[in-house]
C-alpha cells in the first residue's frame, strides 16, 4: 500500500482510503509493564502514579518522564518491572491488617491526661 | 443483581462479597484493582476505560493532521503539547484498563480491528485551522462536561486517571477559545472560517454525551455501579448552557434557531439531534471511520520494528551483564 493511500490527506476533505480495513497479523513484540512512582518535590515521598511499557528501566524512565511529568509533576522518578512487586491485598477487611486494628493503645489518644498538664 | 452473581447464587462465600462491594460502592469509597468485584463491572470497567482509551488515541489524528501547517511556530507549539497531552490521557487510561486484567496488546488490537469503538466524534474531518480551535472549545469542552464526574467513579485507578486528565483538559479547551477569539479579529474570511467550523462541529459535539436517556438501557447499572454520575441528557444540558454564552462571548452563532434561554426552567431550550447521524457514524459510516482505523493500524505496523529492536537490545545488555557478572 502506497504512502498516499494509507494517509489521505484531510485537506481533501475527509477522503475515507479504499484500501481494505480488515485486520493485519498482529505483530507480538509487547514489552513488559513498569509501575511509575514520583517525587512530587523535595520533602515528599515517591507516591505511585500508574504504569507503562517499556523494553528496558532506562526506557521505562524516559517514558515516564514523557507520560507522567509533562508539567514538572516531578523531581524524580522510581520504575520497577510490575513483576517485582508483592502486594498484601489492600481489601479493607483483609486479616494482614487485622494486628493493627485492636492496638489502639498506639495511638496517642488512648491516654487520658489532665487539660492542666502543659505541652501534652 | 449481576447476571453472575445470579449464576452463584446460594455460595454464602460469593453473597458476602457481593454485600462488601455493593457497600464499598454504596458508601462512595472506592473499588480497588485487587478487591473482589462482580464480573459484569469488570467488564464493563474495561470497556469503557478502554473505549475512552481509544478515543484519546485516536483523537490525536483529526488535530494532528494541521501540526506542520499550524500558522505559527506559537500555534504549532501549543498544537503538538495539546496531541502529546492526549497520547498521555491514551497512557494514563490503558494503564487504569490494565489493573483489571486486560492485556495491551490486545485492547490495540480491538481497535484495530473496530471489535471495540472510540468516540464517533473523531469520525469527522477538519478541514480549516478554524477546526483547531473548535474542537478545543467544543470538543474538548463537551470532554469536560463527560469527565469531570468521573473523577469520582467507584473504580480507583479510572478516577485517578480522571484526575489528572481534566487538570490537562482545561488548557486544551483555553488554547481553542483563544485561537477562535484571535481569528474573530481577524478579516471577514478568518470570521466565516470559524463560524463555518462551528457549523460542522457543533451538533457531533451534542452526540457525544451519547442516545438520549429513553435509548440507553445501560444508564441505570452504571449508574447504580457510580461508573456513571448523570445522564446523557443531563450532560448534554449542562454543555449547552456553558457554551451558549460563550459562543455570544464569541461572537457565532450555534447553527439551531431553537436555542434559546428558557428562564422558567432555568436552561437553554435547544433543537432535536439527528440521532441517525450518530447511529451511521457509530455503525463504521462517518466521512473518516476507515481513514482513522487505518492510520492506526499504519502507525502500529510502521512501529513494529521499533518494539522488536528496543526488545533484542534489552536482551542483549542483559546477556552482558550476566556475563560480567559470571
Ligand atoms: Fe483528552
Ligand atoms: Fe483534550
Amino acid at each position: 500500500m502506497s504512502i498516499d493511500q494509507a494517509y489521505p490527506a484531510e485537506v481533501g476533505h475527509g477522503a475515507v482510503p479504499m484500501a481494505d480495513a480488515a485486520a493485519a497479523g498482529p505483530v507480538r513484540a509487547d514489552w513488559p509493564l513498569w509501575e511509575v512512582f514520583l517525587r512530587g518535590k523535595r520533602g515528599l515521598n515517591h507516591v505511585h502514579v500508574g504504569s507503562l511499557h517499556a523494553a528496558d528501566a532506562e526506557m521505562a524512565l524516559r517514558h515516564a518522564r514523557d507520560v507522567y511529568t509533562r508539567r514538572n509533576e516531578g523531581v524524580s522518578i522510581w520504575v520497577v518491572p510490575t513483576a517485582a512487586i508483592t502486594a498484601s491485598s489492600p481489601d479493607e477487611k483483609d486479616p494482614f491488617f487485622a494486628p493493627s486494628g485492636d492496638k489502639v493503645y498506639r495511638h496517642p489518644t488512648f491516654y487520658d491526661i489532665p487539660d492542666s498538664v502543659p505541652h501534652m | 443483581m449481576s447476571e453472575e452473581a445470579a449464576v452463584v447464587n446460594g455460595s454464602p462465600a460469593v453473597a458476602e462479597l457481593e454485600q462488601h462491594f455493593e457497600d464499598t460502592v454504596a458508601h462512595d469509597r472506592r473499588i480497588e484493582p485487587r478487591d473482589w468485584m462482580p464480573e459484569a463491572y469488570r467488564r464493563t470497567m474495561i470497556r469503557q476505560i478502554s473505549q475512552h482509551a481509544h478515543s484519546e488515541i485516536i483523537g490525536m489524528q483529526p488535530e494532528g493532521n494541521w501540526i506542520t501547517r499550524a500558522p505559527s511556530l506559537r500555534r504549532k507549539a501549543i498544537l503538538l503539547a495539546k496531541v502529546q497531552d492526549e497520547a498521555g490521557h491514551g497512557m494514563y487510561l490503558y494503564s487504569a484498563a490494565e489493573t483489571l486484567g486486560a492485556d495491551r496488546a490486545d485492547l490495540t488490537q480491538k481497535l484495530m480491528t473496530g471489535a471495540q469503538k472510540y468516540s464517533s466524534i473523531f469520525n469527522y474531518p477538519t478541514l480549516t485551522f478554524a477546526d483547531v480551535g473548535v474542537i478545543g472549545w467544543l470538543v474538548d469542552g463537551a470532554a469536560i462536561c463527560n469527565q469531570v464526574p468521573l473523577c469520582r467513579s467507584s473504580y480507583g485507578p479510572y478516577a485517578r486517571a480522571m484526575v489528572r486528565i481534566c487538570k490537562e483538559e482545561s488548557f486544551h479547551q483555553r488554547q481553542g477559545f483563544e485561537l477562535l477569539m484571535t481569528m474573530m479579529r481577524g478579516t471577514p474570511a478568518q470570521r466565516a472560517m470559524v463560524q463555518d467550523a462551528v457549523n460542522r462541529w457543533w451538533w457531533p459535539s451534542l452526540m457525544m454525551f451519547g442516545p438520549p436517556d429513553n435509548e440507553s438501557p445501560n444508564t441505570a447499572q452504571s449508574m447504580h455501579w457510580r461508573i456513571k454520575r448523570h445522564t446523557n441528557d443531563e450532560l448534554r444540558q449542562r454543555f449547552v448552557d456553558m457554551t451558549a454564552p460563550q459562543a455570544e462571548a464569541l461572537g457565532v452563532t450555534l447553527p439551531d434557531p431553537e436555542l434559546r434561554w428558557h428562564p422558567d426552567r432555568q436552561h437553554y431550550d435547544f433543537g432535536a439531534v439527528d440521532w441517525d447521524e450518530l447511529k451511521r457514524v457509530v455503525a463504521g459510516n462517518g466521512p473518516c471511520n476507515a481513514q482513522r482505523v487505518t492510520a492506526r493500524r499504519a502507525a502500529h505496523e510502521g512501529g513494529a520494528w521499533v518494539r522488536e529492536a528496543a526488545l533484542a537490545h534489552a536482551a542483549k545488555q542483559r546477556a552482558r551483564a550476566r556475563q560480567v557478572a559470571a
